[in-house]
């Protein structure tokens, strides 16, 4: 994986509570490959209508929005299914950092484990950042280094990621790699652990 | 060594090094797959890497399955035949066992695993299914992971975790009769929300679970992680010991190790929660989310009368999709179809109760009733059951998630309604823009019988 440090993006507001992972990619498009198209399930029955036009309503379909690559969502952001599919249809799309309240954990794991930031924030900052995004203009700044989303007006939130997961990314270092160089340790527990 | 609860028990078992920063590299006692694993036998074939305990990896072909016949021949959807031709090609190249179609032994993981004495008490479980955290209704610490973390597994036979904090949830008293355990949790969301129970551990205790059969602690485990916590347990008991015995992959006998299986006395929690069970009614859903549930003896409450104005907005959301104004009766809403099945409940005790219900009776909406395996298939017909469905009009099918999460090409139909005895009431989970409303099997058969949705005390 390509390490992350530091990158700069465009916010998009998506103001709704318990996005479920079924929202983020609906379960009929789970077999599909992960190819060129990928991104077009993403949030697919709220960007498009039955007829497969797009739905102007929904934030990610309006320009400049379209171009985000920061979501700056509500509460309990990916709860439901285990499905790591939503995380590849969120990177398809360009999107590289969610930022909300709270997080499904299973999707905060699957989202760390493929380099999109799950960034946890205050609901008021969250909230804040989500009415600064609504006009089109906001450009923050996720710092992984020094755990920090920045603000144009000079605002800085702190967030909190697990030290190994950070460790990881900021490495671009895979797990299985580093868990396979704890061989020895796994045989020795194999060893007096009976199933 | 001080007082420990179940959770820390497993745990403390299966730690195989800790990281100064309290990180843990757990050791995992059974991986199940499903046909939705195939971006994790990718990465690993990507990388080159065997499966290192294939004798601890157990795969269930569920999500794609047919219900209508138990080959491919009816399934004209070539990406379905697809996928679930990868996983035939997955399971064949690295000789996993593997519980496909035509096996007697297929079913949905949650429930055919239990089943066949896979999950045994003290396990660590994992499956890249939310829903894993069924597998706690045996003692074990059952939870769903991703793509990456099945990878991960197969590759190492061990997982990262951080340790979660940890909440009780006790049931106390009894519940009033036509009080489910579907009902149980389901009031138990509607009181804590979806995000009630996220970043923590659930041990589910009082008098109410012990006095449940351990099909009612599965279907409450189950749903633990549509309260948000990936992990829900119940402490093995005398119940689940004699439940065990003489599964095809269980013990002989129950294993003395089971039976320090339990939190110790003063051992803590970091919330904790408590219900008296004596005050439920039979739940229903009005909503999208698993928490706007509410006594399906009242009424669908109204957006005004939301406790906040986000939840406000929320509401007239959900309300919107689901077709309903707010403040009409359940027993006022007309149903399109009825399913039962899925993990939550098709297992043999709730398609004997919705029998109970349709016994003499005739359903005036159609009605699929999916066993959640072939061998709750197999033991329904040996006492008569199918016949009674069948003599009430409900379609008897085989064993597989059918219309829970629409994957195998059942759905429900734009803007239909269903009364569904699952688990997710999501947009678009039984097909788009399909309404469904969470129910218990009793009240399945009772809201199939009278084409609106309606407890089994209303008939
Ligand atoms: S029955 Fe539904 S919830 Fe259960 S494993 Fe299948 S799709 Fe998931």
């Amino acid at each position: 994986m390509e390490p992350i440090t530091r990158f700069e993006g465009l916010a998009a507001p998506l103001a709704l509570d318990n996005v479920d992972t079924d929202q983020i990619i609906p379960a009929r498009f789970l077999r599909k490959p992960r190819d060129a198209d990928y991104q077009r399930w993403l949030f697919h029955d709220l960007r498009f209508a039955p007829d497969g036009s797009p739905l102007p309503g929904f934030v990610l379909n309006r320009p400049p929005f379209d171009a985000a690559t920061i979501l700056v969502a509500g509460r309990n952001f990916g709860v439901g299914s285990s499905r790591e599919a939503a995380v590849y249809a969120l990177q398809a799309f360009g999107i590289r950092a969610v930022i909300a309240e709270s997080f499904g954990d299973i999707h905060y794991s699957n989202a760390l484990k493929n380099g999109l930031l799950p960034i946890r924030l205050p609901p008021e900052r969250v909230r804040a950042l989500r009415e600064a995004a609504e006009g089109g203009g906001l450009r923050l700044t996720v710092d992984l280094e020094r755990c920090v989303v920045a603000s144009p007006d000079g605002a800085e939130d702190p967030f909190a990621v697990p030290a190994f997961a950070r460790d990881c990314l900021l490495r671009g270092l895979d797990e299985i790699g580093l868990t396979l160089t704890h061989l020895p340790e796994i045989e020795a527990f194999e060893a007096r652990h009976a199933v | 060594m001080s007082a420990r609860t179940l959770f820390d028990k497993i745990w403390d078992a299966h730690v195989v090094l800790r990281r100064d920063d309290g990180l843990c590299l757990l050791y995992i006692d059974r991986h199940y797959f499903h046909e939705g694993s195939f971006h994790a036998f990718n990465q690993i074939a990507a990388r080159g890497l065997p499966i290192r305990r294939p004798d601890l990896t157990f795969g269930f072909g569920d999500h794609y399955a047919p219900t209508l016949a138990r080959s491919l021949d009816g399934v004209a959807d070539p990406e379905i035949r697809g996928i679930i031709g990868t996983f035939e090609r997955n399971v064949a190249a690295h000789r996993l066992t593997a519980f496909r179609l035509a096996d007697p032994d297929q079913g949905i993981v949650h429930v055919a695993a239990p089943e066949l004495g896979l999950t045994l008490p003290g396990m660590t479980v994992v499956c890249g299914d939310s829903h894993t955290s069924s597998h706690g209704a045996l003692g074990a610490l059952a939870f769903g992971i991703g793509a990456s973390e099945v990878a991960h597994v197969f590759a190492t036979q061990t997982i990262w975790q951080a340790k979660p904090k940890q909440m009780l949830v006790r049931f106390e008293g009894t519940p009033a009769p036509g009080v489910t355990a579907k009902d149980m949790v389901l009031a138990l969301i509607a009181r804590i929300g979806t995000g009630g129970a996220i970043g923590h551990a659930v041990e589910f205790a009082g008098e109410a679970i012990r006095a449940l059969p351990v099909e009612g602690r599965l279907t409450i485990c189950n749903m633990t992680i549509e309260a948000g916590a990936r992990t829900g347990m119940v402490a093995p008991d005398e119940t689940t010991f004699a439940w065990l015995a003489g599964r095809r992959y269980a013990p002989p006998a129950p294993d003395p190790r089971w039976r320090e299986l339990f939190t110790d006395p003063g051992a803590r929690f970091d919330a904790e929660v408590v219900i008296d069970t004596g005050t439920l009614s039979p739940m229903a859903t009005w909503g999208t989310s698993p928490e706007e549930a509410a006594p399906i003896t009242g009424r669908v409450p109204r957006a005004a009368e939301a406790p906040d104005a986000a939840r406000a907005a929320a509401w007239a959301r959900s309300l919107a999709y689901m077709g309903l104004e707010g403040g009409e009766a359940f027993a006022d809403i007309p149903l399109d179809v009825v399913f039962l099945g899925s993990c939550t409940n098709a297992r043999l005790p709730d398609l004997r109760a919705a029998a109970e219900v349709l016994k003499g009776r005739r359903v005036r909406v159609p009605m699929i009733v999916s066993p959640g395996s072939e061998a709750v298939r197999r033991a329904a017909e040996a006492e008569g059951l199918d016949r009674i469905f069948a003599e009430a009009g409900a379609e008897w099918r085989h064993a597989g998630c059918s219309l829970c999460a629409a994957m195998n090409g059942d759905i429900v139909g734009p803007r239909r309604r269903c009364a569904s005895t699952s688990n997710r009431n999501f947009p678009g989970r039984q097909g788009r823009e399909a309404r469904t409303h969470l129910v218990s099997p009793r009240s399945a058969a009772a809201s199939a019988v009278a084409g609106r949705l309606v407890p089994a005390e209303a008939l």
